[in-house]
């Protein structure tokens, strides 16, 4: 097996490394930025949680970001009862989307296959009508839920008096804004990455992917696949509810958009796009769709033309006249292609490009350690 | 001692009389084939023994336990019944060695557990087993291999050995050498007599009368869903009335 | 009983657009056995026929006004249109008629759209899981999408219904009840009345011709037809089309009432799913009571007497229906037994 201990303690520092280094390692990519890096974190953990659900355990669910907004409600909640103390929040983040999703799951998991999609997607729809309507008590409908300065915060009253302005998000006294608040996400999505590997490799993660691959056999081999899935779809739950608490603490806004069913259309795109079912490819596949959405869009005429400067200007107005329709406003068609690519072709995703060009570059070079098409590992 | 005890068991699906007060003693450490013409019962009968089916009468006692009553196909598989698909189920995007694991690992730890933690690779005590059970129906040499890629006849050796990771007590196959060539099915036969030897219960469904008679200590003969014969092989292959559910107006 | 009524014909109009959407999805489902969550983007598509059609049609020029002149003398520009122009009267009279106009652009468009999302992509994915052609058609859905807001950009372009129809009619007058205590916009009607012609139009080809025939066994029972030695898979590049027509078409007649914007189609895709779910997957006629009875069903939720005792319902009641429905009897009204139940 190629998944022994010493590759996968490689692959977690290999990974932590990457994390704490990002500034660095994004900077040549203009992407150096700390929002946009904390976004990459977020939606990270976000993804591998999903990728639980979906590459491991099989159930295709179009509402988990239903979660991510009951995380961040959840968080923000917390900021304004009790503390700016950003530990109190991530807990009850997680809790709280734990629940929801303990419901949700029970509900959806009596069916499965496309039922299943559907009623996760039924429920999202729900969810998300709910905030903006009855819910809103709680979730401040429209205008979304907003720290103020009339807050209670009762536990923070208890140690000091109220400042003037709004107070900020903060760990025993640091701001968890720009640089710190990435350095935070970078650290959950280190522990929460190192998670999935132990579930990965771990019996509870060999039965998930029993599941997904014969729920028969599962059935007659005396495993129960209901607790199995329901505890996928929970964890999942609460990684999303994580992200959720994150999103809130990084900017303490909470709005019912993140709930929508093409919310949660997003990090299924992140998932197939980076690899579903494999480790690191999910975490990819999030850095790159947000780094498009900041990105990407971004780029606009201006920039093509510095960009193609060298060539012979007819040529140029060409080329930039159509690359234009892919830049910018356009990023979200070069994602709907590049996603029906990947699902058409590579259904594996980036990672399964890399591993096609590996063996072809191993190939080439005559090398004679890589294995033949019918060895395999356990998902890497 | 009868291992499984097959009382009264009467099945209607609308105006046809599937199983016809069925009635069926199975002893403990043999091997007991049910055979019949093709629409004679077998698989309604096989169903109502592993909870896919609830007949409208009767009852199906396994070592005392009750197998009626809405009773799940897994909580019949962890009292020790286990189940040989007609066409091999097994976990086709799996390696060899996760397939035969995870039978061990559902006898271990029972129907659920949430066990996140430890590597599958860190559990010697299933690893091993897992592997000198490869070793015994001759897949060692594929462990890594994908299952998906394997022949039919492989298939159908690995889904054996993931059934006996499970010590079984009662082993039911359901047709375990349907479409398969004469030296796959020859290979069938032999593992099966070695898996005899552990003294484990089985009962085969079979058309082909070369497996059946070379392994069955007793034959049941169902005919429209009615127990015609029953007997010991030789008993069996000289009745008439079986020769004519087989060769007559049956159907 | 004015309040009743009302909704119920508000509920029937919207249920109109339901159940040609859910029709079409049905009819893919049931015949090629294929997931599309592109299916509310030929809604889309179909609806912008009917704005390009109007951009054709009004597509103007600058003439130059032989008697009236500037303020500073020179000759005052009008812009006319060039159907206008050429075609006088009549011009005028097909730019006020652009939305039913657009039928005619909107039934070859669609056609051809189906047909060749069917030949260039869905076919692939007939022995694919039910979650890539989910994903794959959803990628479209976005890649469409993001098409049409390039070309037309982000705002809504509302079309106007043909002037004889754009006031309302007195239902309360017309059923002998309190007058003007009913008055339904007139083109919801015409609405209403187009979606049952194109569903009857429907059915007809179905239950009447050879084609349709081999159609509906073929949802019936894909194996044996396959046996009979019918190619089925030849003709599903025709009920695509068929279905993509009839989403293009719910969706060109639907401008006047919604004005048509690029997500539209994902606003309408869960709605549609909902439906079918409902009705139950592989039931054509499942699809059509369940469009109209959901939306009737909405139409009822949303009167004050409901919310003021269940605030929010309205929004959320199609949802929960679903979810009951998908929970309790999960082949839906129609659907075949077996199917789903394990």
């Amino acid at each position: 097996m190629t998944s022994t201990k010493r590759n996968d303690w490689l692959l977690m520092l290999g990974f932590t490394l990457a994390a704490l280094a990002a500034p660095l390692l994004a900077q040549p990519f203009g992407a150096n930025y700390p929002d946009l890096l904390q976004k990459f974190a977020i939606y990270g953990i976000f993804a591998i949680g999903f990728n639980i659900l979906f590459g491991l355990t099989g159930y295709l669910s179009f509402g988990h970001a239903a979660f991510l907004g009951v995380g961040s409600y959840a968080a923000v909640w917390m900021f304004k009862l009790f503390t700016m103390e950003i530990i109190p929040a991530i807990i009850f983040g997680v809790i709280v989307a734990a629940l929801f999703a303990l419901v949700m799951g029970w509900l959806s998991l009596r069916r499965s296959g496309i039922y299943f999609s559907i009623l996760t997607l039924a429920f999202a729809q729900m969810s998300y009508a709910l905030a903006y309507s009855v819910l809103v008590p709680i979730t401040n409908g429209e205008t979304a839920l907003q720290l103020r300065l009339t807050d209670p915060r009762y536990i923070d009253r208890m140690f000091f008096p109220a400042a003037p302005g709004l107070p900020s998000t903060q760990l025993f006294g640091v701001k968890m804004s720009g640089y710190p608040g990435f350095y935070l996400c970078a650290v959950l999505l280190i522990i929460a990455f190192y998670i999935s590997l132990r579930i990965f490799r771990s019996p509870f993660g060999t039965m998930l992917r029993g599941v997904k691959t014969n729920q028969t056999r599962m059935n007659y081999t005396g495993l129960n696949p209901r607790p199995y899935t329901l505890a996928a779809f929970v964890i999942s739950g609460m990684y999303a509810g994580l992200a959720g608490a994150l999103l809130a603490i990084t900017d303490p806004l909470a709005g019912a958009e993140r709930m929508q069913w093409t919310a949660s259309g997003e990090v299924v795109l992140m998932t197939i796009l980076g690899g579903v079912g494999t480790l690191v490819g999910p975490v990819i596949g999030a850095g790159l769709i947000k780094y498009f959405e900041n990105i990407f869009s971004a780029i606009n005429e201006q920039t093509l033309h510095s960009f193609f400067s060298f060539l012979p200007d007819s040529i140029q107005n060409a080329v930039v006249a159509v690359l234009n329709l892919f830049v910018g406003d356009g990023w979200e068609l070069t994602l709907g292609i590049l996603f029906m690519f990947i699902v058409v072709f590579l259904p594996g995703g980036i990672m399964e490009g890399i591993e096609k060009l590996v063996g072809l570059f191993r190939r080439l070079t005559g090398s004679k350690s890589g294995r033949s098409a019918g060895q395999t590992q356990a998902a890497e | 001692m009868a291992i499984l005890e097959v009382s009264g068991v009467n099945k209607r699906f609308g105006g046809l009389k599937a199983l016809d007060d069925v009635n069926l003693q199975v002893a403990e450490g043999a091997v007991h084939a049910i055979i019949g013409p093709n629409g004679a019962g077998k698989s309604t009968l096989l169903n109502c023994f592993v909870g896919k089916l609830e007949p409208d009468e009767g009852s199906v006692i396994f070592n005392g336990t009750s197998l009626l009553g809405g009773i799940h196909p897994y909580q019949i598989n962890q009292l020790g019944v286990v189940r040989v698909f007609q066409t091999p189920e097994i976990f086709a995007d799996m390696t060899l060695l996760e397939n035969v694991m995870i039978p061990a690992f559902a006898k271990r730890d029972g129907s659920f557990k949430l066990n996140m933690w430890r590597s599958v690779a860190n559990r010697p005590e299933v690893n091993d087993e897992a592997e000198e059970m490869l070793v015994e129906v001759g897949l060692a040499d594929q462990r890594h291999t994908i299952s998906a890629t394997l022949s039919r006849g492989d298939k159908r050796r690995l889904e054996l050995a993931m059934c006996l990771m499970q010590h079984p007590k009662l082993l039911l196959l359901d047709e375990p050498t349907a479409g398969m060539s004469r030296a796959d099915t020859n290979n069938t036969i032999d593992l099966l007599k070695r898996i005899g030897e552990r003294g484990i219960t089985k009962i085969i469904i079979e058309h082909d009368m070369h497996v059946v008679f070379s392994l069955a200590h007793k034959i049941s003969v169902l005919a429209q869903g009615h127990v015609i014969a029953e007997g010991t092989p030789d008993e069996i292959k000289g009745n008439p009335k079986v020769q004519e559910a087989y060769l007559g107006g049956a159907q | 009983m004015d309040a009743i009524i009302l909704q119920i014909l508000n509920g029937l109009d919207k249920g109109g657009a339901y159940a040609l959407i859910a029709l079409g999805l049905t009819l893919v489902f049931g015949t090629l056995g294929v997931v599309n969550f592109a299916h509310g983007a030929l809604f889309m598509l179909g609806a912008f026929c009917a704005v390009t059609m109007n951009k054709i049609l009004t597509l103007q020029q600058v003439v130059l006004d032989p008697i009236k002149k500037t303020p500073w003398g020179t000759p005052l520009e009008i812009n006319t249109s060039y159907a206008e122009t050429y075609l006088g009267d009549f011009g005028r009279l097909l730019i006020d008629y652009s939305v039913p106009a657009s039928i005619l652009l909107a039934i070859p468009v669609m056609a051809l759209i189906g047909l060749a999302m069917e030949r260039g992509l869905i076919r692939f994915f007939y022995h694919r899981s039910h979650a890539d052609q989910i994903l794959v058609t959803f990628g479209l859905a976005i890649v469409l999408q993001e098409i049409v807001r390039n070309l037309f950009g982000a705002n809504s372009i509302p079309q106007a219904a043909p002037a004889i129809v754009a006031g309302s009619f007195n239902v309360g007058a017309f059923l002998g009840l309190d007058p003007y205590g009913i008055v339904y916009p007139w083109w919801r009607l015409v609405y209403l009345a187009f979606s049952l012609a194109v569903i009857a139009l429907v059915f007809s080809f179905l239950q009447f011709t050879t084609y349709g025939m081999v159609v509906r066994a073929g949802m019936a029972d894909r194996e044996t037809v396959g046996f009979l030695g019918i190619n089925i898979e030849r003709r599903f590049a025709v009920v695509f089309g068929i279905a993509a027509v009839v989403a293009g078409l719910a969706g060109v007649m639907y401008t006047p009432i919604l004005p048509p914007d690029f997500h539209m189609g994902m606003d309408f895709l869960v709605l549609s799913f909902v439906v079918v779910v409902v009705g139950g997957m592989g039931s054509l006629p499942g699809a059509i009571a369940a469009g109209f009875l959901l939306g009737i069903l909405e139409s009822f939720a949303s009167m004050n007497e409901i919310t003021s005792i269940l605030p929010g319902i309205n929004q959320i009641i199609i949802y929960l229906v679903a979810v009951i429905i998908l929970l309790v009897r999960p082949r839906g009204l129609m659907g075949r037994k077996g199917v789903m139940e394990s």
